[in-house]
């Protein structure tokens, strides 16, 4: 009944049924693909595929370099946040729009780039060169590029929150006798934890599934420089699809519980800000 | 309005260093960064946006314009280029739309109703940011490709969907599926549903109702998730990559072209198409920036009261 008395504004019917049906057809059935695909494959089959050397290789190294590059992101990110909402300095309106750039370029635009910049003779890689540190072909490159794809992600969660970050606070912590490194560590550093780690999920979310900027800095050796979606890519190309898709599937799962925590910890923030 | 804000802070600071401001002031030291941590500060952030963003983006169109404008616009106006801007455009303008129908169907049903399972509904939205672009086109491989569950029926009545343009459409269109509905829905529910109950009672239909009022709410906001959802959909390199087959000047889109010139050691040529989706890239993000202004306009009007507070 009193559902039936809330739906005064017409077009129920129609816009649940178009989005039930476009979700199904363009997202539920083409994924449950790889359920069924692996389904198929048998238990043991499933997990020699899962845990042969080159694989486990591949999940050391997506999982690390988007950790880090996440990691890199939270510190770097927090310092343009704050600049960005805190000071003033010339051309601050161009270095705000532009930290959606890594959101905004195609990403195998984005892998020629890095590259270009960080091999041997280029811009970058050609100081690093004469003090050993090769970055384009290393898994050192791979987290650059990772870094450069999870760049807007903690600049944008945090700025809102620091923007809206009373004032009063820090007043009320300063006239307490706190000092300014103090009152960063007790009081304005607690308030952003909540989007520095949505921040940090949502970067390593993003980073786990990269491909594009990442194929062409990363020199893709087997075992040294090869992340998941390549290798699910390389087995694609050997129509090795049931190999694709049991690593695929193991991804799938990491990214979904990556999502879930990024909800409840959102959800729980609500709660706690009583929203 | 200083002394309001005053009695609703929460701890009555600001009241107290209002009025007893000779006792009570705050030395300015200890609620802004001294100047030493400002300049680190400062130069951490502008070096970092310089070496992962601004060096970037020069070195496109510094490496696009290497061996000089003849081979760039040569490369640009080449048959095979002007094939991918094409394909690009065409799978845009198939994705972009549907996806606009879908976040409107999805923003509705989702801020004007109340069912069971709304907020996992809310959640499917969300898919794509989850799933790498690789699996997004595989999983378009399994369902259409040789090997797949329809590739026999597909085969037999000749139909081509993997390697062709609407496997490449498909993977576009679910690799950009949340961007308008995720653009709506905060919109659509701040606007809630008074003024267009008010229409209903008027005598208005649902259609007259959806097209008079909540769309002139909206539009603002649709229109930046359009142009997101535009610049991911031209820019697409992982899930289009698996269904393209590379065929050259068939089934490559800008993204892929850049790969087959770059991996043909043609990087002059690789970096003007490069560069064209870079302006592509930052013509979405002044676009952003402009419409951006907008939605906040149109949609908080009681915003106002937070820039008295900052100017006072």
């Amino acid at each position: 009944m009193r559902a039936e008395r809330r739906r005064v504004i017409p077009g129920f019917g129609l816009t649940m049924g178009y989005t039930v049906a476009y979700l199904g057809l363009f997202a539920l059935i083409p994924l449950s693909t790889i359920f069924l695909k692996t389904a198929g494959m048998g238990w043991l089959n499933f997990w020699t595929t899962i845990t042969s050397l080159r694989v486990l290789a591949a999940y050391q190294l997506s999982i690390g370099a988007s950790l880090i590059g996440a990691a890199v992101n939270v510190i770097f990110g927090l310092a343009v946040a704050w600049s960005l909402v805190r000071y003033e300095f010339p051309a601050k309106g161009v270095l705000d729009a532009i930290v959606d750039i890594p959101f905004a370029l195609p990403t195998s635009v984005a892998g020629i780039t890095l590259t270009a910049i960080y091999a041997e003779n280029g811009w970058v890689g050609r100081l690093l060169a004469p003090l050993g540190i090769k970055v384009a072909f290393t898994p050192l490159g791979v987290i650059v590029a990772l870094v450069f794809i999870g760049l807007p992600f903690v600049v944008r969660t945090v700025q809102p929150v620091l923007r809206d970050l009373e004032a009063e606070l820090e007043e009320a912590s300063a006239t307490l006798g706190a000092t300014r490194s103090q009152t960063f560590r007790r009081v304005i550093l607690p308030a952003l934890a909540p989007a520095l780690i949505t921040g940090f999920a949502l970067a390593f979310a993003r980073a786990l599934g990269e491909y594009g900027s990442v194929v062409f800095i990363s020199g893709n050796m087997p075992m040294r420089t090869e992340v998941v979606p390549l290798l699910i890519m390389t087995k694609l190309e050997q129509f090795d699809y049931q190999g694709a898709t049991a690593i695929a599937l193991v991804m799938l799962i990491l990214s979904f519980s990556m999502l879930l925590l990024i909800n409840l910890q959102q959800s729980r923030s609500a709660l706690r800000d009583g929203v | 309005m200083a002394s309001d804000e005053a009695e609703y802070s929460p701890l009555g600071l600001a009241g107290v260093s209002a009025k007893n401001a000779v006792e009570v002031s705050v030395p300015p030291r200890a609620t802004s960064d001294p100047p030493w941590a400002r300049t680190i500060i400062l130069a951490v952030a502008l070096g970092f946006m310089g070496l992962f963003v601004v060096l970037p983006l020069t070195a496109v169109f510094v490496e696009a314009l290497r061996e000089g404008v003849r081979v760039y616009l040569a490369a640009i106006t080449d048959p095979e280029a002007r094939s991918a801007i094409r394909l690009t455009l065409l799978v845009a303008s198939i994705a972009v739309p549907l996806n606009v129908i879908f976040g409107l169907a999805a923003a509705w049903t989702l801020t004007r109703f109340n069912f069971r399972g709304r907020s996992l509904l809310n959640t499917l939205i969300d898919l794509p940011f989850a799933v790498s672009p690789v699996i997004a086109g595989m999983i378009f491989v399994l369902l259409f490709g040789a090997q797949g569950w329809f590739g026999e029926w597909l085969s037999d009545h000749h139909i081509k969907i993997i390697f062709a343009t609407p496997g490449i459409v498909l993977a576009t269109t679910f690799v950009t599926f949340p961007f308008v509905a995720r653009e709506l829905i905060p919109l659509m529910e701040a606007a809630g549903t008074e003024e267009e109950l008010a229409a209903l009672t008027l005598g208005a239909n649902g259609w007259q109702t959806f097209l008079r009022i909540t769309l002139p709410n909206v539009k603002w906001g649709l229109l930046y998730g359009i142009v997101i959802c535009n610049a991911r959909a031209m820019g697409d390199f992982g899930a289009v990559s698996v269904v393209s087959g590379h065929i050259r000047g068939l089934t490559d889109t800008m993204p892929l072209y850049v790969e087959i010139l770059y991996n043909d050691y043609s990087f002059a040529a690789s970096f003007a198409v490069a560069s064209l989706l870079t302006l592509l890239a930052l013509a979405t993000l002044v676009a952003k920036r402009i419409i951006g202004g907008r939605v906040e306009a149109s949609s908080m009007p009681h915003e106002n009261e937070s820039v008295e507070r900052k100017a006072a």
